[in-house]
């Protein structure tokens, strides 16, 4: 190499030249990525809403909305109807309590008042602490699910499942009669194990989520009830 | 040169890991797990291989004081390529690896090999250098990634293996990265030794 000289504008030109390349390359093949990237961005969103409310049939992204939440965000409501009844809301929830940043999560409450599903839509926890919160406030079989769940385990040695070692299900619970805090911290749910933090983050995400939604409740549905003061040992 | 030799260099005798110790930063940060460690070998492996072709093509028109700058334009170029190739396509592997990918343009790894042998050697010797050494990257990091993943949480490649409560919770984290890499350093060498 180098049989070329170092002079000043033979190196100016090929730092241009490189460069130049090096930019409209880039450029086309983001134009390329865009799509997909927006595609697969968007799908993630349709899953999270599918998973969190029960079977619906409008189009809960066009109806979306936003309300106002503690601390200033402002949460977007997916509301999911079928045949024009309200069948519960998805609500994008972030905690900015997190080991390692913001913590998002798409909680899903019912007319009732009570948390139907969750799903982590992004978060920057510890791997194999913090991210178990994937998994950990469901209930046991569903913890189980999917191909790396413990049914290949099962198989291999007869144990039976592991998931249900000590962890509280938030789902099904009534932020009414649940205290959706960590038990550390006086309330009704065990923290995931060594990620306390995290788990108070996404408690508190989810608190957020459903006492946004109860604030605003009255303006948008007149089916969800009333609770406003159910606030109570709430986020700390 | 014997192009056998050029390509299984990057396996053992000069692994990227465990011999040269280059690209230390995802080595440690990614690999909690086996398929990250897969996932980041393999990414950089494509960096590795299209930057030593690149630079193995241009070198004659590049003067030799701006090699380094032009280098690591060409590297980066390609970094971001994986980058948003990756969000739109895989976007679970995305998540995963976060951070670490913008990352791999600081990889020593991928600027020397471009540095100390693609700027030196014909356009196939390279293209074999960097399969060699990228896919040597990538079983070095899929072991550690195992070994962590398997005493860590008791899985491998995501399949339980044990019930999780008798994972050692350390290997998850940073020190187990250290911990795990050191031993498997020292092993490696001294069966390269032997």
């Amino acid at each position: 190499m180098g049989k070329k000289e170092s002079t000043l504008p033979s190196m100016a030109l090929t730092l241009i030249v490189i460069t130049v390349i090096a930019g409209s390359t880039l450029g086309y093949i983001y134009k390329l990525t865009a799509g997909p990237i927006a595609a697969a961005s968007e799908q993630k969103q349709q899953e999270a809403i599918q998973l969190v409310v029960p079977v619906f049939d409008n189009n809960p992204a066009q109806e979306m909305y936003k309300i106002a939440a503690d601390g200033g965000d402002s949460l977007k409501v997916f509301p999911a109807k079928k045949e024009g009844i309200n069948v519960g809301v998805a609500i994008e929830s972030v905690s900015h309590k997190g080991f390692g940043g913001d913590v998002k999560i798409m909680v899903g409450i019912l007319p009732d008042g009570t948390i139907n599903n969750y799903a982590v839509l992004e978060h920057k926890e510890t791997p194999g602490l913090g991210t178990k919160m994937d998994t950990w406030f469901k209930p046991s079989d569903n913890a189980d699910a999917g191909p790396s769940g413990n049914a290949f385990a099962n198989w291999l040695f007869g144990i039976k499942s592991d998931a249900g070692g000590g962890n509280t299900s938030i789902v099904g619970a009534d932020p009414l009669k649940t205290n959706l805090t960590v038990s550390k911290d006086g309330g009704d749910i065990d923290a995931i194990t060594a990620a306390t933090i995290s788990s108070r983050a996404f408690l508190d995400a989810v608190q957020k989520a459903w006492a946004a939604y109860n604030e605003n409740a009255d303006a948008y549905s007149s089916a969800t009830t009333k609770n406003n003061d159910a606030q109570e040992g709430g986020a700390q | 040169m014997n192009q056998w030799k050029n390509f299984s260099k990057g396996f053992f005798k000069d692994n990227p890991v465990f011999v040269m110790l280059l690209g230390m930063c995802p080595t440690l940060g990614v690999t909690s797990s086996a398929v990250n460690g897969l996932g980041m070998g393999l990414a950089t492996t494509f960096v590795l291989v299209m930057s030593n072709i690149v630079v193995a093509l241009v070198k004659d028109f590049i003067p030799d004081k701006v090699r380094i700058p032009s280098f690591i334009v060409i590297i980066a170029s390609f970094v971001t390529v994986v980058e948003m190739v990756m969000q739109a396509y895989i976007p679970a592997l995305f998540e995963a690896l976060g951070l670490f990918i913008p990352l791999i343009v600081v990889n020593c790894l991928v600027l020397g090999r471009a540095e100390a042998f693609a700027s030196k050697n014909s356009l196939g010797s390279s293209i074999i250098d960097g399969l060699g050494m990228g896919l040597g990257f990538s079983m070095a990091l899929t072991m550690l990634g195992s070994i962590r993943e398997i005493l860590g949480s008791g899985k491998i490649f995501g399949f339980s293996l044990f019930a999780e409560s008798y994972g050692m919770l350390i290997f998850v984290l940073a020190p187990g990265a250290f911990i795990a890499l050191g031993y498997l350093t020292a092993f490696i060498n001294k069966v390269r030794k032997a």
